[in-house]
């Protein structure tokens, strides 16, 4: 019984992270989804062992945990330098990747009579 | 003896259910709030509180057998890498340029030049909100 409202819970979690992941503005959000997505699905098949009395799943829960981890640091090394092994040749600023083409945002400038509300 | 377990069960429950708990509130949080800067504590809430919590009531559950080591083994790995997970994720924002939607433009790189931020501190200074 406390299995399966757990479970319930854990699953409308679930949901609501794959949500987020498909309407993710930046990709960060989406990163940060399939992270917190990876970590739901250990608990739940923790959660699944327990509810069928048969809790040997956990062995899966296990890899499912450190593939996760690896996944989440390597989509974002790929993002940042469009490469996943060798990256260490070519220093950042010689490449011309789209993460680099992102300008940082501009100051508004604003006068000084003009802040307060 | 039967008190104890019964302790035990009743315990295991409270931890499970505030750890489901943790881990909705959690989700919630990561559809509603504004920003990605933001979405980050609410991931946070249910990577770190909600994972520890149900895996504690699922070991409570087990007793002393090999379930509760797989648990212990799996909970302690989560417990590692999902704080490392998330400041790579914050970092690599942070790199990418993305910043902040109610502070643009106020990192500190900006601020060392002295025109901008003559411009920016007598604003802030007046009107913390904006």
């Amino acid at each position: 019984m406390i299995y399966t409202i757990a479970a319930t819970m854990v699953l409308i979690a679930m949901l609501l992270t794959l949500y987020r992941l498909f309407a993710g503005p930046t990709l960060y959000d989406r990163v940060l989804a399939v992270n917190l997505f990876g970590t739901h699905t250990v608990v739940f098949i923790g959660i699944l062992g327990f509810l069928t009395g048969r809790p040997d799943f956990l062995d899966i829960a296990l890899l499912y945990a450190l593939i996760n981890f690896v996944a989440t640091v390597a989509i974002l090394k790929f993002f940042r330098y469009r490469a996943i092994g060798d990256v260490g040749r070519t220093p950042i600023r010689k490449r011309k990747s789209a993460s680099r083409r992102i300008k940082l945002p501009k100051i508004r400038k604003r006068a000084k009579d003009s802040g307060g509300k | 003896m039967s008190i104890l377990v019964t302790l035990q069960e009743v315990l295991s429950w409270i931890l499970i259910l505030a750890g489901a708990f943790f881990v909705l509130v959690g989700a919630i949080g990561t559809v509603r709030f504004p920003d990605f800067w933001a979405r980050l504590h609410a991931a946070s809430v249910s990577d770190s509180a909600g994972m520890i919590l149900l895996f504690l009531g699922m070991a409570l559950q087990a007793g002393f057998s090999l379930v509760a080591v797989k648990l212990a083994i799996i909970g302690a790995f989560l417990f590692l890498t999902g704080p490392t997970s998330t400041h790579a994720t914050a970092n690599a924002a942070l790199v990418s340029g993305l910043r902040p939607k109610e502070a643009e433009g106020l990192t500190g790189a900006e601020l060392r030049n002295k025109d901008t931020a003559q411009a920016i501190e007598p604003d802030g200074a007046k009107d913390p909100g904006a």
